[in-house]
């Protein structure tokens, strides 16, 4: 619980602190967003490393193959940052420049994902006599 | 977890100052000065700002198996 109140209140100073500097230097506000996102996000991580410990467990459990769950993650993990700099990107009104991360993250996931693919085409292969 | 907070108040603080000593530059007549003094200030905190979010990627990598 303590989590959320300290998360809100990082945020909210953040935001307070980016609008008085928005006010003469916009560079710095800019910074200073993404260092609020990034502090945010180095706290949350740990949090997420334990649930993807849990979630690793269970598919041990329910035997299904590691690569699965790993491309899934890294898939997470790419969406993710990608993301985070689009965000940033469209914050600094450089949409143009948020189009193009998103679409690398875009080729990186479809690379990640084509094994996958490839795999359940050849198992409805076996499956057509 | 402190030192975390502490960059946001260091980012703010510099900033702060930074338009402080550009606007009394400005008004000494002296805008090339100013102009220096503002580059200066966001090379530093662009430098601090880029080492988090290299902590920030390496983190990303090790929670999700990218390598």
């Amino acid at each position: 619980m303590d989590f959320v109140f300290q998360i809100s209140s990082i945020a909210l100073i953040g935001a307070v602190l980016a609008v008085v500097l928005k006010y003469k230097k916009p560079p710095m506000a800019m910074l200073l967003g993404i260092a609020v996102g990034v502090i945010i996000f180095l706290l949350v991580i740990g949090k997420v490393g334990a649930i993807i410990d849990i979630l690793r467990q269970l598919s041990e459990r329910a035997d299904i193959s590691s690569f699965y769950l790993g491309t899934l993650l890294k898939i997470i993990g790419i969406a993710y940052i990608a993301d985070f700099i689009a965000q940033i990107c469209r914050d600094a009104e450089q949409g143009a420049i948020a189009v193009k991360v998103e679409l690398a993250a875009k080729v990186m996931v479809l690379m990640l994902a084509l094994p996958i693919v490839v795999a359940v085409l050849q198992a409805l292969l076996r499956l057509i006599p | 977890m402190g030192a975390n907070i502490d960059l946001i108040f260091k980012i703010a603080g510099i900033g702060i100052l930074v338009a402080v000593a550009h606007m009394v530059l400005k008004n000494s007549e002296k805008e090339d000065y100013g102009f220096a003094v503002t580059l200066t200030g966001i090379a530093v905190v662009l430098i601090m700002v880029i080492q988090m979010l290299g902590t920030l990627f390496d983190e990303v990598k090790s929670v999700f198996k990218l390598f």
